[in-house]
């Protein structure tokens, strides 16, 4: 036992101190540049996967594996997410108890708009995601916030998602050093490698996109949230995007953060951008 | 001394010190956990905390409840190591991310 965990404990030190070997001097790091960064990252995709639209990168997995486009045909004859978006119209519509609802709260009284979010609140100075913005506009009208991962949450979300279905993503940066500094912040936790297993989010949907790991076809990263939420074979149930990424970091054996942490909603921020001009297709399905 | 001497003097140091967890007591145990505590506290400031290190925490507390110190604090310090590579791990990432990065 004691030597089992001494081998254990001597390897994890060397991997300690060769972290710390290649640990270079800090820098100031180059000028931020989302647009640049934007171009570059669309046409790796465009190279990687050549005659895949461009709005077919958010079919995720299905965009990439003709096998599983097949099986996909067939389950979207009967939807699986068509009992939340029943429930998310009616949840939308229902009024709050002081007689508001949540049309009240959004541009557009809400329809049409996912394309929008994330955006940066200049008063605020931080990331607004769609999912924060129901659950601030729950608390401004006396209602109790929703669990963010699933249930009622996704279903609102799947109805949203559903009156945007068509509109590319348009998520804009604004020219404010606090937004750049989100948007830098993004990024970096989709390229920092992390967990245990000592993975990042490009490893798996950059590097490694397309590929099969386990069971699954690894998605691209271009357009990776242009059909959420989603219902998951593998779960049983619909899921948001912070269910995603909880599941992903835990999947390296990275403690997850809290849904809706700041860091979290830097990287959505991050990946919408990424994916300007992909359509909404939520909500999706998945194996 | 070249990094492979100093690696494996750490290593020599670090299994000498898992063998003195023989017979170990509570104020052991107590420091060992400390140790651990605080070397994840500092990797959860940089955002990387290791869902295996949080589970040894876990064993250690509870083998301690039941009064297994040797084991208590032997997963204290595997703890510990596994939280000062995470830490290791955010720090070499401050800067090799932008290697990663999609050009
Ligand atoms: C070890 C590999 C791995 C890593 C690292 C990883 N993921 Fe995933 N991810 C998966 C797998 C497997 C799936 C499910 C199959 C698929 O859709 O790609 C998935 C699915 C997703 C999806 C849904 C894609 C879709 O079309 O349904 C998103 C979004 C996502 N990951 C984001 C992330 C983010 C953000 C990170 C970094 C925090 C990350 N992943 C890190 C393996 C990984």
């Amino acid at each position: 036992m004691i030597g089992r965990i001494g081998s254990i404990y001597r390897a994890a030190a060397a991997a300690a101190l060769l972290f710390t070997s290649l640990l270079p001097a800090a820098s100031a790091g180059p000028r931020i540049d989302p647009a640049g960064d934007q171009r570059a990252f669309q046409a790796y995709f465009e190279r990687a996967f050549p005659g895949v639209a461009l709005d077919d990168f958010a079919n995720g997995p299905y965009a990439v594996n003709k096998e599983m486009r097949k099986q996909w045909e067939e389950i979207m004859q009967f939807p699986p997410y068509d009992f939340a978006l029943d429930d998310g119209k009616r949840l939308f519509e229902a009024p709050f108890k002081n007689g508001k609802s949540y049309a009240d709260c959004f541009p557009d009284r809400g329809i049409g708009i996912r394309q929008s979010y994330p955006y940066f609140d200049l008063r605020s100075g931080e990331v607004v995601t769609l999912d924060l913005a129901i659950n601030r506009c729950r608390e401004q009208n006396g209602e109790k916030p929703l669990p963010y991962e699933v249930g009622d949450m996704a279903a609102i979300d799947a109805y949203m998602a559903s009156t945007s279905r068509g509109k590319p993503f348009d998520i804009r940066i604004p020219d404010d050093p606090r937004a750049l500094a989100a948007y830098e912040n993004g990024k970096k936790f989709f390229y920092e490698r992390r967990g245990q297993l000592n993975f990042s989010c490009a490893s798996c949907h950059v590097q490694a996109a397309g590929r099969r790991m386990r069971g699954d076809i690894l998605a691209p990263a271009l357009g990776m949230l242009a059909s959420f939420p989603i219902y998951r074979s593998d779960w049983g149930s619909m899921g948001t995007v912070d269910r995603r990424f909880v599941s992903c970091n835990e999947q390296v054996r990275s403690l997850p953060l809290k849904p809706e942490d700041e860091a979290y909603r830097d990287l959505e921020y991050f990946l919408s951008y990424m994916s300007n001009g992909v359509a909404i297709a939520g909500p999706g399905t998945r194996p | 001394m070249s990094r492979r001497a100093l690696a494996v003097v750490a290593a020599a140091g670090l299994a000498g010190l898992s063998c003195g967890a023989l017979a170990a007591t509570q104020s052991e145990f107590d420091a060992a956990y400390a140790a651990a505590a605080q070397a994840e506290a500092q990797a959860g400031a940089l955002h990387d905390q290791w869902s295996p290190t949080e589970a040894a925490l876990k064993a250690a507390r509870q083998a301690a409840e039941e009064k297994r110190y040797d084991e208590a604090s032997a997963l204290a310090r595997r703890a510990e190591a596994l939280a000062k590579a995470s830490i290791s791990q955010a720090q070499a990432q401050q800067s090799l991310w932008r290697e990663a990065v999609v050009k």
